[in-house]
């Protein structure tokens, strides 16, 4: 990780803090959770050099992606499901706007709040006027992507509450005072004694004899959220699913810390992105079997909680909905880049990334890491749509993937996110057109259109490329080349030109009449 | 049948041999192979690099290039490439739409209907498996990604080089994980690109095999220049010069691919 945060001051308070005031390793303390500073390329650069993480994060993702494909090759009926959520999904964007006004409506009348936020600031506003009204100086909350995404946590602990998060992993990174880099694991960088460590050193109510076995780290953990659920009085979640036509809202999980904070408070706050509606309760069906199954690789999750509005008596008597919308209409806007919004966070994607695996989630610089955030960042973060010019560190995003297709393979929703990928590309070499200056890229690109747009002009290139037949000796091999070539040569050999391009043997070969035989074994150098 | 070779530029200047060896086979298997000089590259680079303008003008000639094969002209078109089959196929006629060109996106979409990737070509199209090749070496096989997962040939390619005479076929671990190359990606992530060719050439290394073979000559480049690189004598050789090695005609080892003399002694005798 770069420990070169722009010397920002530090936003996250822990909930406990102990004294200890400094974050556990070299993590990332960014001030925007979708623009945490590097660039791609450079923040790569850094945790590349993290041996540890890798040796993490390859076992991790190998593990998972087996139990995945197992899973997943046991329902005969896969890629119709994938199909009808991919139905399901294009039916919701392309009537967004209804269904959330027949969301809010049934919410409102089963006892529910409906509260509209534009962006993470009018979001964290509402969150905190209702925790403030409650008197709570302390939330507890449910592992919630939306709520990263706006930086609920700072924002309500420069309000002076702590927002104390339940799930083991996120509770783990809040410790350390770390960043997720996972959407479904967000400790997945860090391994059992990392874990007992920050554990010793930040719980607090840890047994001082802990040990970095699972079971015990776990232990240990839920008699230190025990507490918390039994004292909160206000209750911070996302939602995977809403459902319009009854108002009912859903979270998926395995720990069960979230049912605690969905059942136990008096006060629940669902802050929810506007794009995770599904029309009707039946579509459930569709995605209940997907989700588990792409995420944990597991045939079912542990815990499925729904609720409707305000139920007498039974779990919180006050519920409110923020739906946001922090860039989502712009994304909406745009017919290639919408599909984005599909996604139900099920984080297969990341877990087959060649990428992702090598790099880990915080080098994609935002709490969307991996293939989905590399099409999803950049679009919610582009000032007017579309993506911005080279000199956001997000637009390198769409660059960091070789275009494999993994992802796209085991997508749940089927979002096709190699082509939304080339699409960004193509959105900010044309942001960048307007821009004076030399762009070597773009310099390059226009060349070889050039060359490569007419058979007799890539000929004589070719003639001219054998000219430097003799570069490589006698191996036929280059291993230092100028820039940008270089990037290449650091760790691999370039071929040197043959003697003849095959469109030069064709000739000799075949469209000249044969005056000798023509040596076909030749080795073309 | 006529079959018009689309040569992939980078083999047609780089690997002549990949083309050449892709003619030698389909003459041997009795068909005219036609290569139409026109020719010069698909447009994949600059749409995955994003200068889609910049693109039509290439993805243009390619098309008026084979074009003829619509009019039934050729029967069909080879391309030894599943980047490039599959770029013909996914992105000329969506970036022809984009740039307003709804006549050349029709042409790009006929042409495209009969263009086929080189084990394609000699499973579905010609109904082969066995194409009557001997090679008698240690060969491991890289499934592209694009051949893999934009084309899904599946085991096609596999199933060529399992009939082929005198082959030590060795199964190559996490062999559908990506090389790491990605065209742009291997200069803009030169990190990445390269935390991602150590474990695949690791993985290459590991099966003790002499040939690393694959569908496409770009992918080819890059293990095989990493291979090159750690000295280690693995020659990277396309699909196509397997399957044209016969016992009259065996495909010289080093014939195109660049290879460092890590083992002179096997590579002389390879060679000769």
């Amino acid at each position: 990780m770069s420990r070169t945060f722009l010397g920002l001051p530090r936003t996250l308070r822990r909930p406990d803090d102990d004294g200890a005031d400094e974050p556990f390793g070299p993590v990332p303390h960014p001030q925007e959770p979708l623009r945490w500073g590097d660039d791609f390329p450079a923040a790569a650069k850094q945790t590349l050099k993290n041996d540890q993480l890798r040796r993490n994060l390859g076992h991790a993702t190998q593990v998972i992606r087996t139990k995945r494909a197992a899973v997943v090759g046991e329902v005969p009926d896969w890629e119709a499901l994938r199909d009808a959520a991919s139905g399901v999904k294009q039916q919701v964007m392309a009537q967004l706007p209804d269904l959330l006004q027949q969301l809010e409506e049934n919410v409102v009348a089963r006892g529910g709040v409906v509260h509209w936020a534009r962006d993470a600031a009018e979001a964290n506003r509402i969150v905190a006027d209702i925790a403030k009204a409650k008197g709570a100086d302390e939330v507890v909350k449910v592992k919630s992507m939306a709520t990263q995404e706006i930086g609920l946590n700072e924002a309500l602990a420069d309000e002076g509450i702590a927002a104390i998060e339940t799930d083991l992993a996120e509770l783990i990174v809040q410790l350390a005072d770390d960043m997720p880099s996972h959407i479904l694991v967000p400790a997945i960088h860090r391994n059992r004694s990392e874990i007992r460590d920050i554990f010793l050193a930040r719980m607090g109510d840890a047994p001082p004899d802990l040990s970095d076995v699972p079971r015990e780290l776990a232990m240990a953990a839920r008699a230190h959220l025990r507490r918390k659920f039994l004292s909160a009085k206000v209750a911070v979640s996302g939602a995977n699913f809403a459902v319009a036509d009854t108002g009912t809202l859903a979270v998926v999980e395995s720990e069960g810390n979230g049912r605690m904070c969905l059942t136990l408070p008096e006060t629940l706050v669902t802050v929810m992105g506007i794009e995770k509606l599904v029309p009707t309760f039946d579509d459930l069906e569709v995605f209940l079997q997907l989700l588990p199954r792409s995420s944990t690789g597991e045939r079912m999750n542990p815990y499925t909680s729904l609720w409707t509005g305000v139920t007498e008596g039974d779990g919180p008597q006050e519920f409110h909905l923020v739906l946001l919308d922090n860039g989502r209409t712009d994304v909406l806007a745009d017919e290639v880049g919408r599909s984005a919004l599909h996604c139900i966070r099920c984080s297969a994607c990341l877990n087959v990334c060649p990428v992702y695996e090598r790099v880990g989630g915080h080098a994609y610089g935002s709490v969307y890491p991996g293939p989905i955030g590399a099409i999803l960042t950049p679009q919610l973060t582009a000032s007017t749509g579309g993506v911005s010019g080279h000199h956001d560190p997000n637009a390198s995003l769409p660059y960091a993937s070789t275009l494999c297709g993994a992802c796209y393979e085991v997508c749940p929703v089927k979002i096709d996110i190699p082509s939304i990928l080339v699409d960004l590309r193509a959105r900010e070499v044309d942001a960048d057109r307007s821009s004076r200056g030399v762009d070597p890229w773009r310099t390059a690109m226009k060349a070889a259109s050039w060359v490569m747009s007419d058979g007799d002009r890539f000929a004589l290139a070719g003639r001219a490329a054998t000219l430097g037949s003799g570069l490589g000796g006698r191996d036929h091999a280059i291993s230092l080349a100028p820039p940008p070539a270089s990037a290449w040569t650091k760790a691999r050999d370039l071929p040197a030109p043959p003697r003849q391009t095959f469109r030069q043997w064709w000739k000799a070969e075949h469209d000249a009449p044969p005056v000798e035989p023509v040596e076909t074994q030749e080795d073309g150098r | 049948m006529r079959i018009a070779l689309a040569a992939q530029c980078i083999a047609d200047t780089l690997f002549p041999g990949a083309p050449r060896a892709t003619v030698r086979l389909l003459e041997r298997l009795g068909h005219e192979v036609v290569f139409p000089a026109g020719q010069a590259c698909c447009g994949q680079m600059h749409v995955n690099t994003g200068y889609f303008r910049e693109a039509v003008p290439v993805i243009r000639n390619h098309v008026e290039t084979f074009a003829p094969v619509a009019d039934g002209e050729w029967d069909a078109v080879v391309i030894p490439s599943g980047s490039c089959t599959g770029s013909v196929r996914h992105q000329q006629a969506m970036v022809c739409r984009r740039a307003g060109l709804d006549d050349l996106a029709a042409t790009a979409e006929a042409v495209s209907a009969k263009t086929y990737e080189l084990s394609e070509l000699l499973v579905d199209v010609l109904g082969l498996t066995d194409v009557g090749a001997w090679f008698p070496h240690r060969v491991t096989y890289h499934p592209t990604c694009h051949s893999l997962r934009m084309l899904h040939v599946g085991d096609k390619p596999l199933k060529l080089l399992r009939a082929v005479e005198g082959i030590d076929l060795v199964e190559l671990p996490a062999a559908d994980s990506c090389c790491g190359f990605g065209g742009a990606f291997a200069l803009k992530n030169a990190d990445t690109s390269a935390a991602m060719l150590e474990d695949k050439a690791a993985n290459v290394r590991g099966t003790g095999a002499e040939v690393l073979t694959a569908g496409d000559m770009s992918c080819l480049m890059h293990i095989g220049g990493g291979l090159s690189r750690q000295g280690t004598g693995i020659h990277a050789l396309h699909l196509a010069e397997v399957l044209a090695s016969t016992r009259e005609e065996p495909t010289p080892m080093p014939e195109t691919t660049f290879t460092r003399p890590g083992r002179p002694e096997k590579r002389t005798e390879a060679a000769r």
